[in-house]
């Protein structure tokens, strides 16, 4: 669908955060499954662990983080012309506005979470 | 057939009652989720490193009242969201007695999902009980 029909930039919008938000709610259930699991078995929670850590997991951590800012930075868009409705003539500005964001804040974040998957030291340390 | 307004960006629904309370309800969740998840985000994966994140981090994480109400929060607003909108999602692909049970094994699953968050936020032992 995305490559048969040529959609504008609303349509592609829509569609990015209708995945996204597909995948983050698939990603809520692991992870509330994760974190019941440590409270009842708190070994093989831990075991599990290394999995997030493997070079694979950082993947798709990091897929997880584009997931959850686009939809978190779309959701804004959405939210500001819903109640705003003067604000719909420049969805197209808006969008691209976002696309600056995410990948600011994302190449930060991807940058932290892959480093260690490439033997690098994470660059940024706050003390965690 | 639901009367829509095309006024703002997004379908707002003109019947009112359950429909409309659950519009509204999914943009606050939303602002609320803005801030609480990618609080969590960059806490969880860009200051710490989830790889270091064993149950005895867990723990110390939920040593005091703080920080278990916070996630309590975020966990009923994502559990609402994220299950309205798959309930969205679902109901634009399917109709009638499939849409029907396809929403009612959502509002299961949503109820079974919550439990477990909530009882691993109110019955996780103290730091001193879980060994690294």
């Amino acid at each position: 669908m995305l490559f048969r029909y040529r959609g504008s930039e609303g349509m592609l919008a829509w569609a990015f955060h209708r995945i996204s938000g597909v995948a983050i709610w698939a990603f809520i259930l692991l992870h509330v499954l994760d974190i019941w699991l440590a409270n009842v078995n708190y070994k093989l929670y831990n075991d599990l662990l290394s999995l997030y850590g493997s070079p694979g997991g950082r993947v798709l951590e990091t897929a997880l983080g584009a997931a959850v800012l686009y939809h978190a930075l779309n959701g804004v868009r959405i939210i500001v012309m819903d109640f705003w409705p003067a604000m719909t003539r420049y969805h197209k500005q808006l969008w691209y506005a976002n696309w600056v964001l995410f990948t600011v804040v994302g190449l930060v974040f991807a940058i932290q979470i892959m480093a260690p998957a490439f033997g690098l030291q994470a660059p940024f340390s706050f003390g965690g | 057939m639901a009367r829509i307004t095309r006024a703002g960006s997004s379908a707002r629904p003109m019947t009112g009652g359950f429909e409309l309370a659950v519009w509204y309800l999914m943009r606050l969740t939303a602002l609320a989720l803005f801030v609480l998840v990618l609080a969590h985000f960059t806490i969880v994966h860009l200051i710490y490193d989830p790889a270091v994140q064993r149950a005895d981090w867990i723990a110390a994480r939920w040593s005091g009242a703080g920080w278990r109400t916070v996630d309590g929060l975020m966990l009923a607003a994502v559990v609402f969201h994220a299950f309205m909108g798959m309930r969205t999602v679902v109901s634009d692909y399917t109709k009638g007695g499939t849409r029907m049970v396809l929403v009612m094994a959502l509002y299961l699953l949503a109820f079974l999902i919550f439990a477990m968050g909530a009882m691993a936020l109110i019955t996780f032992p103290d730091a001193t009980q879980v060994p690294s």
